[in-house]
């Protein structure tokens, strides 16, 4: 596993000794999981073009720069590679250790956004703001502590050999342990961020082998805390609206509606091979709000058409498609854990974001992975991605 | 590294971790397919919204051409107006939705808040007017009537208005010189429809949302040449409205001008001595119905009649063409079309029609010289004609012997043309015709003058008028017979019998149709501009001109002159010596017969006048008065409804009316300084080199500056019409009267 076992196996010549220790069998690069990495740095990359389409034109929030967003994405995509490899240098089994300092770190984030530091932007008040345009989504870190989190907890007594599946006490402390962010989220009120973490938490459990007994009381228990928060009238009127649009996008079509409706005309406008990177018409003309966040699939759509924007849902499935097998592969159950919980963060992001542009799910304020504008998301799916690689990487080379 | 190693996995987690794989896959492949769906699919559909989600387009309408008369005065034109309008999308973008902006303009405006906010509102299904059915990217009109200080006010401080904008902007305007309002014949504008955008949509002229369409008269006849080209410019904007690049940019082309052949001064003359005549009327006790004459419509038609060219086209009751300019009210709409109006938006001197009386009788002249009788051949003028029991009576039952049929036109024998009518029904076999075409010479006639059929005047709906020969007759019994034979009652009132007599048949010419069609009478309609297109023939040597009103068209820079050649529709069925005689014995109806009493102090010799005086009865009303006239150069036509004889209610108006066109002075002398038009307007007017055309001043119309004498013969005594007629059993729904002078009435038998 270290560099000093890998050279005294080679039998290559020192001067050689940086390349063969790169490339080496069983080497870290080698090891490492290349096609997430691609595939990751692709989307990142489309993004940035993608989103330096949606806001060159946009001066009202550019600041007159056209390159002001394409410049802090591509930023945004350095200092989330280098989170990964940070991640990856440490290892998920030290972050593991770390899980208490990470949580409460986590905590005290999002209540800070409670807090006056908190501001609101787009009716979700999940944003804390430092001095210098320099801003932070803390429940975007969330997502990642409570994965680490739930997975120490349920993964500690099995790993160890004591217990085949986690037993209905961890089980329920797991579950609290998610539950006290993810309520003081639901307060903010971040929806979105509120159910991918509901659902990672059920890919969580899923991973675990817990019992099922608690894989369909959680989903009773949200079905029936659904209907209680509509019946309650938790929700804000504008949450209850984008989810009638979503039903009935021409209900108020120049209101909530509007958005789906004009993204889905920009993608449907896109055609087979689209209109052209920076040539889209609904692009150009800004009819698409938030399009260089929410809707940056619309982008794709129009001005890539369906070659393009199918290529990204292919780069997202290569993504989960390897983090599935990195799940299956790797024998301890922590890692199986954390690569699940960020399998069903992922894959449910993705398929909320992209599936409200196209109009089947309904409008959540959530980032696409990778390719969505926006600095903690990136940090985050960056991170995700260097605890997948840790997980690879760190697996014990036989049985 | 490919080997799957023994991870020593619990199969519960293992079997979970394949059902998330595979949750996975199906999740990203819902999105592919939705994906495909969207695009590939229905991506068509999806273009075509989103080009129309960022085109918009702003209109600037064409000042719509001028409509000219001969010499170049205008009588229809544009006026500049100083129009107040609101931007929507500046408004928008206030705070309030420019409600503040709005409640401030209303103030100087002097209006009330509300309507302004209403003005400009959108239009949709729930919306009432006022509202703003264009394109919500064009200016929205507040008011076309803002004074010149508004306008200031608003200007000077501009950056309290944002939005706002005061504009002068072209208003079309009807503007009467000399009292020449020509309502009918011009015709009026009103919005576009929704309905003809559509149709209009794909065609070469599509119309614009803020388009008027000229409706009616020459406004819609000449519509397109008219309307100009509107400029559009195309924007591309954002979703906020903003323009982010234009797109395409079309300057507006006004309309070319109309130079029509009227002349506005004549006009006048005839539209005032229409009404006066009807005023008059009015005052004339008409002693068969016991009342005064009701005189509830006219028209009078001024044609020239070597070409065709109308000089004046008058309807009465009219009414003032600048109602509809600005949008008219429904108030002012209902009066013009309502059930209880008098229907001013006819154009009676094409869309009226009437039986034609003895006016009718130069077609039955002509017929008969075609039918091989002598013109100057001895008829006997009997005081009456007599088929089986029915008595046909003679006007009067005056008896002139055995006369020509020029002094049979002259003095309006009705006797002659009965029995020559009824020589030739008998010639074609009676009430069932020989095998073989019938010849009917008197219905051919008439079809060779151009009856029954549109006579190609450029003016919108014409109506035919009606030839009552055995194809019609045939066609109105199958369509009428069932009612007929339900109604129809031997023993009945007058009405009955008829309808008794029409169910058993009246698909067939029966000798008292032929013999009653022979003097105008029966179901032979005409409209007053079929008159003036025959009684032109019979002056011009016999050509049917096709009536025109258009002369040229000139294009707005004035470069461009297409003149409107006059077309005619054939000949009328009269050879050169027919018509001399003909014209002689139309002469001595002016000198000596039944208009002459109205014509006195005439220069005939210096200006020959020809005419042919007409009363025709119609069932239930009083009688309608004909005069049909020519000169040289002109036709004169004056139909009035219910006002008793021609001579007698229109004598004098067109004696009025020759006097101002060829400038007769009270003494009789002729002074070709005051005359109108002593010869027809053959050029056009001067176009200046700037396109515009400078129009000659235009004095009012004073009938009283150098009226012709013999004021004191009108509405003498011993006009007192009264009618011959057949005995009720003849099944015409119109009887006639004779417009003679006469001494006794007689009571119909």
């Amino acid at each position: 596993m270290t560099g000093a076992n890998n050279f005294s196996v080679s039998g290559y010549g020192p001067e050689r000794a940086r390349w063969t220790r790169v490339f080496a069998r069983d080497s870290l690069a080698r090891r490492l999981d290349w096609p997430i990495l691609l595939s990751a740095a692709a989307l990142s990359l489309i993004g940035s073009a993608l989103v330096y389409s949606a806001t060159r034109g946009r001066t009202e929030i550019n600041q007159g720069d056209p390159y002001y967003f394409l410049v802090r994405h591509l930023m945004n995509a350095g200092i989330g590679f280098a989170l990964m490899i940070g991640t990856i240098w440490l290892g998920h089994r030290t972050l593991r250790n770390a899980v208490p300092i990470l949580y409460g770190i986590s905590l005290l984030g999002v209540l800070l956004v409670l807090t006056p530091l908190g501001a609101t932007i787009n009716g979700n008040r999940n944003w804390i703001v430092f001095g210098g345009g320099f801003s932070l989504q803390p429940s975007e870190f969330t997502k990642v502590t409570i994965i680490l989190g739930m997975a120490m907890l349920l993964a500690a007594r099995v790993d160890a050999g004591d217990k085949e599946y986690p037993d209905h006490r961890t089980v329920a402390q797991a579950l609290g342990l998610a539950a006290v962010p993810i309520a003081i989220v639901l307060l903010m009120p971040d929806l979105g961020s509120v159910m991918v973490m509901v659902i990672t938490v059920l890919g969580v459990l899923l991973a675990s082998g817990a019992s099922n007994r608690w894989i369909f009381g959680l989903l009773g228990a949200g079905a029936v805390g659904a209907v209680a928060v509509w019946q309650l009238h938790v929700l804000d009127e504008y949450q209850i609206n984008r989810f009638a649009a979503f039903a009935n996008p021409s209900l108020d079509p120049s209101g909530v509606g509007y958005n789906t409706s004009q993204a889905r005309i920009a993608i449907g406008s896109g055609g087979l091979t689209g209109a052209g990177l920076f040539h889209g018409s609904q692009t150009t003309g800004q009819f698409v709000p938030e399009q260089q966040t929410d809707f940056v699939f619309s982008v794709a759509g129009e001005e890539l058409g369906f070659v393009g924007a199918g290529l990204i849902i292919v780069l997202l499935g290569v993504v989960l498609w390897r983090a599935c097998r990195i799940a299956r592969e790797t024998t301890e159950l922590y890692g199986t854990i954390v690569a699940a919980g960020i399998i069903a963060w992922f894959a449910f992001q993705a398929f909320e974001n992209i599936g409200m542009t196209l109009g089947i799910m309904p409008v959540a304020g959530l980032p696409l992975p990778f390719v969505s504008y926006g600095g903690s998301s990136m940090f985050a799916v960056w991170i995700a991605v260097g605890l997948l690689q840790s997980i690879r990487v760190q697996r014990p080379m036989s049985a | 590294m490919t080997n799957i190693p023994e991870t020593g996995r619990t199969p519960r987690v293992q079997i979970r971790l394949v059902i998330v794989q595979i949750l996975v896959l199906s999740l990203l492949g819902t999105l592919g397919g939705r994906l495909w769906y969207l695009q590939i699919r229905n991506g068509a559909q999806y273009a075509k919204e989103a080009s129309g989600n960022h085109v918009q387009q702003v209109v600037q309408p064409a000042v719509r051409g001028d409509i000219l008369d001969a010499r170049g005065v205008p009588l229809a034109d544009n006026e500049t107006r100083l129009v107040v309008s609101a931007s929507r999308t500046e408004l928008l973008k206030m705070k309030d939705d420019g409600k503040a902006v709005l409640t401030k303009l209303a103030g100087i405006l002097d209006m009330k808040p509300q309507d302004v906010m209403d003005k400009v509102r959108l239009c949709d299904a729930k919306t009432p007017q006022p509202c703003w059915n264009g394109s919500p990217y064009q200016p929205i009109p507040i008011t076309d009537e803002a004074t010149p200080r508004q306008a200031l006010q608003l200007r000077e401080r501009s950056e309290d208005f944002p939005g706002i904008t005061a504009e002068p902007e072209a208003v079309r305007r009807y503007p009467s010189p000399g009292n020449a309002n020509t309502a009918q014949v011009l015709g009026y504008l009103s919005p576009v429809t929704d309905d003809e955008i559509q149709r209009a949509k794909d065609t070469d002229s599509p119309y614009l949302r803020s388009d008027q369409v000229g409706r009616s008269g020459l406004e819609r006849q000449y519509d397109r040449i008219l309307r100009g080209k509107a400029g559009v410019t195309r924007y591309e904007v954002d979703n906020l409205g903003r323009v982010i690049g234009k797109a395409k940019s079309d300057v507006a082309e006004p309309g070319s001008k109309l130079i029509t052949s009227i002349d506005a001064r004549v006009q006048a003359v005839a539209e005032y001595e229409l009404n006066e005549a009807m005023k008059a009327a009015r005052s004339q006790f008409d002693k068969i119905t016991g009342e005064n004459y009701k005189a509830d419509s006219g028209a009078v038609v001024v044609m020239e009649a070597k070409t065709g060219h109308i000089v004046a086209m008058a309807s009465n009751p009219t009414y003032d063409p600048n109602v509809w300019v600005g949008g008219i009210s429904a108030r002012d709409y209902k009066k013009l079309t309502g059930k209880d109006s008098d229907y001013p938006l006819l154009n009676r001197a094409i869309q009226g029609q009437s039986a034609p009386g003895s006016t009718f009788k130069v077609v039955s002249t002509a017929a008969a010289v075609e039918a091989g009788y002598d013109f100057d051949g001895n008829y006997p003028c009997t005081s009456s004609y007599s088929v089986g029991s029915q008595v046909f009576k003679n006007f009067e039952g005056e008896n002139f012997g055995p006369i020509s049929l020029g002094r049979a036109l002259e003095v309006s024998c009705d006797t002659v043309f009965y029995g020559l009518a009824d020589n030739e029904w008998k010639k074609d076999g009676g009430i069932n015709p020989k095998k073989g075409q019938p010849k009917d010479y008197f219905y051919k006639a008439a079809h060779q003058f151009g009856l029954g059929k549109t006579t190609g005047i450029d003016l919108p709906n014409e109506v035919t008028g009606r030839v009552p020969d055995r194809q019609w007759k045939q066609k109105y019994w199958e369509a009428n017979k069932d009612a007929w034979c339900r109604t129809g009652n031997k023993d009945g009132d007058y009405v009955q019998k008829i309808a008794y007599e029409n169910c058993l048949e009246g698909n067939k010419m029966r000798e008292g149709d032929a013999i009653n069609y022979s003097i105008g009478q029966g179901d032979t309609l005409v409209t007053p501009i079929q008159e003036a297109v025959i009684y032109s023939a019979i002056s011009n040597g016999g050509t049917l001109w096709n009536p025109s009103i258009g002369k040229a068209v000139v294009s707005p820079d004035g470069k461009k002159v297409t003149e409107i050649k006059p077309e005619s529709h054939g000949r009328a069925p009269i050879d050169k010596k027919t018509r001399d005689v003909m014209e002689e014995a139309l002469a001595g109806v002016v000198t000596r017969g039944t208009a002459a009493w109205k014509f006195g102090g005439w220069p005939q010799d210096k200006i020959p006048l020809h005419a042919k005086t007409g009363t025709a009865e119609v069932y239930g009303k009083q009688t309608t008065s004909w005069l049909s006239t020519y000169s040289k150069d002109y036709a004169v036509v004056m139909t009035i409804s219910q006002a008793g004889t021609g001579s007698g209610a229109s004598g004098q108006a067109i004696h009025n009316i020759y006097d101002a066109l060829y400038g007769v002075q009270k003494d009789g002398s002729i002074d070709k300084k005051k005359a109108l038009l002593y010869t027809p307007q053959k050029d056009l007017p001067k176009i200046q080199p700037d396109g515009s055309i400078v129009a000659p001043k235009i004095e009012k119309y004073d009938p009283n500056a150098d009226k012709a004498d013999g004021q004191d013969q009108q509405g003498t005594p011993t006009d007192n019409p009264s009618a011959t007629a057949p005995s009720p059993t003849a099944s015409n729904r119109t009887r006639r009267r004779t417009d003679r002078p006469r001494k006794r009435r007689r009571i119909l038998t």
